[in-house]
């Protein structure tokens, strides 16, 4: 026919040119896509790190230099990156998860998705920060403090556990951060050491003495110091960090004496994924164990670093010296989802 | 945000053009439905999975707290878009009809600060105000602190007037001064003048406007969880950062969706059918004069407006990063944020453009009973909160899509499809405009219609397509929540870089990336403005 409806061919032209669109994209897309899968070669190593980037990535960055291997790194929080890595099961990207927590660790490996770390390798570090059968290991250590603004908290006042902080005297006063890995910890410890009932009574009464809750542990911190909040439930190294970083800090550190889940000691730590690649992941691992990083635990992140031989940062009581309650840290990751359940039920979440 | 009136405007054009030919017509039907699918396929999986897991879905649902949740959200929203509406049409109005001094260059900057991403904004405040904020170090005195409900209400507001404020001022420019006159005649004084005719005249633009503030306020997540206030979004994030277990974050995304829809319905329901446009000749609307104190406490009222929402913020980001180099700190740009952000945005912009050309042709030349569900799809996508659609995805990626779970291709699709509406607004702008009496002159030249395509046609839509992209790319740019949940593992982009270093209240880390990313976005804003018919810069 030599009559073509004329809207007809205007309507071919611009399918072409649509067409011929898509397959630029197209090719573009696919230029992109097969970039991204050549980046998993032998020589990365991809780590899901629930410590953040602020603090881990000169260490990472340490790492490479070092061994001469490429660490992609994944972070979130813990707990997510558990999510994940349970969603993902043997297939798993990563090849290291390096935890804030044991909880979060412990439930990658009642999955059964970590390796067995080798004897030699896991040696270093005390066996109460470690696995019961090496499928993680600590290699740093926080403890639980109280973190107070000493112009409004007088040192004779300071509580020896966190139980008394549900009386009407800290009413509104101490802030927690219900979302933290290692508050949920803190929280499955109690569960562990005191019964669910009395945990979520716990929980309940301090939502009820109306205790502020706060992102994380860090902006506690900074609130306490700020003036915002009298005191907090949080990891002892932020406030030496937020001292380091220079200026007049109104906050203060007490480490509870009460041997209760508040004066928990709890590793951060990393397991290698079955489906990891070996050498590198236990490269990685003994690197976190070597001197040099555990140097930088101690001086940078101000962490208790866990191997011997390696000082604290000046100023910190010796971690012996700690009130820590005596629990079997894998047992944590088997409560760490009714912790969550708890505090979410306490109406803190 | 910018682009709903022009599917509007299509409404009311005649159906001038003869029905696609069969073929053409199917292959522009595939190519639309492959540009929504990866939103609604995961969407629907969501909805599946959910309803697989009952029991602690349900517990999830009837709590005191999602309830609680649920009203904290609602209200908020309707707090955040009331000021938004009110500041917003006092701005447009005094910029417009009051004969204030250099009014041109004050709505330029009384918009700008639509350049400032919220999270943005909020940061700058959690910075400065509080006892050891800069501002508190400034005075030398201790404010509060502003996080929580004011923060956020403040960020919120700041960002989302501007919305109001441009579409009220588009509208006033258009308006037809023969009734305010008339009333003004009749005797009537001007307040009742201004709120008895002027305003209803307005009532499209006003409703316009509150619906953007609405939607972007329920989607906000950046602002609200710097602020940390518990709406929506920010319990989202937490749950699912928080929990192994993924449920409860999944039902309360399905709620947030419900809500969305809800508000979406209810506009469509509410929305006057009858129109309000000049019907004769357009006449000037003469300036109001004003007496010197009232033209005082306009000009107070507009500065302060651009000092809370770009001069603040910008300072502060400026005070941040000087005090950053003064103490040695690390503030070396990682240019991995950068090249991440453009490259996550590049692409997106050009996935967009592609899959707007096929969506906008049907929907602009083709107006059935479909074409206007796949339009009505695209917005609505638009509109959902990003943290619902991302966590959608992650559920379904790592289900279904193998290796393609956890790519970049994953991230700048999902990035497309959320911007796509602005891409098909842009290039449907350019159809309207392209058809028909261009098209009609050059065929009368003698042109065959294949040359009006290519010479006439393809010329325009292309503008429009490269506005569109460039509309997708910036507000990618910018896009925080989806980012966070979606990205590579090893991928960053400068929102990442500035959430995670405010998260860690490494402000001065903060500084740069944000002023970076604020100079970016001023793009858009030309563009809007030129789009709107508005002179940016004055000669």
């Amino acid at each position: 026919m030599a009559v073509v409806s004329i809207s007809k061919q205007a309507e071919r032209d611009l399918v072409d040119n649509v067409r011929r669109t898509i397959i630029v994209v197209a090719g573009a897309l696919l230029v992109a896509v097969s970039l991204t899968a050549c980046s998993g070669s032998d020589n990365t190593l991809t780590v899901y790190s629930g410590r953040s980037e602020e603090l881990v990535a000169p260490l990472i960055e340490q790492f490479e230099a070092e061994s001469g291997l490429d660490v992609e790194v994944r972070y979130g929080e813990s707990a997510s990156l558990a999510a994940t890595i349970l969603e993902e099961g043997e297939d798993s990207p990563a090849d290291v998860f390096f935890a804030q927590d044991p909880g979060s660790l412990g439930t990658v490996a009642g999955a059964g998705l970590f390796r067995e770390l080798p004897v030699d390798v896991v040696a270093p570090v005390p066996p109460r920060f470690r696995d019961r059968d090496n499928r993680w290991i600590g290699v740093s250590g926080r403890s639980r403090v109280f973190v107070y603004d000493e112009t409004r908290i007088d040192a004779d006042q300071l509580p020896a556990s966190e139980d008394e902080l549900t009386s009407d005297e800290w009413a509104g006063r101490v802030a927690l951060a219900p979302t933290n890995g290692s508050f949920l910890s803190f929280v499955a410890a109690k569960i562990i050491l005191d019964g669910e009932e009395a945990t979520l009574a716990w929980l309940e009464a301090m939502e009820a003495n109306g205790s502020p809750t706060y992102e994380g542990n860090l902006p506690i911190v900074a609130a306490v110091d700020a003036g915002e909040v009298d005191a907090g439930l949080v990891n002892h190294y932020y406030l030496l960090r937020l001292i380091d970083e220079g200026g007049d800090v109104n906050a203060v550190n007490h480490f509870m004496d009460g041997t209760t889940a508040g004066s928990l000691v709890m590793p951060a730590g990393a397991g290698i994924l079955v489906g990891g690649g070996e050498d590198a992941s236990t490269q990685f691992i003994e690197f976190l164990l070597s001197e040099e990083a555990q140097a930088f635990f101690a001086d940078e992140t101000f962490e208790y670093p866990l191997v011997e031989g390696v000082e604290p940062y000046p100023g910190l009581p010796p971690i012996d010296s700690i009130a820590t309650p005596d629990i079997d840290l894998s047992s944590l990751a088997d409560v760490l989802d009714r912790a969550t359940d708890l505090v979410a039920q306490a109406g803190l979440l | 945000m910018t682009v709903a009136p022009v599917a509007d405007a299509a409404r009311s054009r005649p159906e001038s053009e003869a029905p696609p030919g069969r073929r053409a017509g199917r292959i522009l039907w595939a190519f639309a439905l492959i540009s929504v699918l990866p939103a609604v396929v995961p969407l629907v999986s969501l909805v599946v999975r959910v309803a697989g897991a009952t029991d602690s879905a349900w517990s999830v649902l009837f709590s005191a707290r999602t309830a609680g949740l649920v009203g904290r959200s609602v209200l908020f929203t309707l707090a955040v878009t009331g000021s938004a509406v009110v500041i917003g049409v006092a701005a447009a109005w005094l910029t417009v009809r009051v004969d204030l001094p250099a009014r041109r260059a004050w709505a330029v900057l009384v918009g700008l600060p639509l350049v400032v991403p919220s999270y943005v904004i909020a940061l700058t405040y959690l910075a400065s105000f509080g006892p050891r904020g800069l501002l508190s170090d400034a005075l030398g005195r201790q404010l509060p602190s502003v996080a929580g409900f004011p923060g956020a209400w403040l960020a919120l507001t700041l960002s989302t007037y501007p919305y109001v404020f441009l579409i009220t001022r588009s509208a006033l420019l258009r308006f037809d001064p023969a009734l305010d006159e008339a009333a003004r005649g009749l005797g009537a004084s001007r307040v009742r003048t201004f709120f008895s005719i002027t305003v209803p005249q307005l009532r499209p633009a006003i409703a316009a406007g509150a619906l953007l503030a609405a939607l972007y306020t329920l989607s906000d997540f950046g602002a609200v969880s710097l602020m940390r206030f518990d709406v929506f979004t920010r319990v989202i994030y937490a749950q699912y950062q928080g929990r192994l277990d993924r449920t409860p974050a999944a039902v309360l995304a399905i709620l947030l969706i419900a809500v969305v829809l809800i508000v979406l319905w209810v506009e469509q329901r509410t929305r006057g059918r009858a129109t309000y446009f000049p019907r004769g000749p357009r006449g000037i609307a003469p300036s109001i004069p004003t007496s010197r104190r009232a033209k005082a406490a306009s000009l107070t009222f507009l500065a302060g407006l651009v000092t809370a929402g770009l001069g603040l913020p910008i300072l502060t980001l400026t005070a941040w990063l000087v005090r950053g180099v003064a103490r040695g700190d690390e503030l070396a740009m990682r240019w991995g944020a950068l090249t991440g952000s453009v490259a996550g945005s590049g692409v997106a912009a050009l996935i967009a453009m592609a899959a707007a050309i096929p969506v906008a042709v049907l929907t602009i030349r083709h107006r059935r009973r479909a074409s206007r569900w796949l339009e009505r799809g695209v917005y609505v996508i638009f509109s959902l909160p990003h943290i619902t659609v991302a966590l959608a995805i992650v559920f379904f990626a790592a289900s279904y899509l193998g290796p393609l779970y956890q790519s970049f291709a994953v991230l700048v699709v999902v990035y497309a499809v959320l911007f796509l509406a602005q891409a098909v607004g842009a290039t449907g702008a350019a159809l309207l405009q392209s058809n028909p009496h261009l098209e009609e002159a050059a065929r009368g030249l003698g042109r065959t219609a294949g040359q009006v395509m290519r010479l006439v046609t393809v010329p325009l839509v292309w503008r429009g397509v490269a506005t569109g992209g460039a509309l997708v790319f910036l507000t990618t740019m910018k896009e925080l929540p989806a980012t966070l949940l979606l990205r590579p593992t090893g991928f960053d982009t400068l929102a990442v870089r500035i959430w995670s270093s405010a998260n860690e209240l490494f402000y001065a880390r903060a500084a740069a990336p944000a002023l970076l990313l604020v100079a970016v976005s001023a793009l858009p804003m030309y563009l809007v403005m030129r789009r709107a018919g508005e002179p940016v810069v004055r000669s």
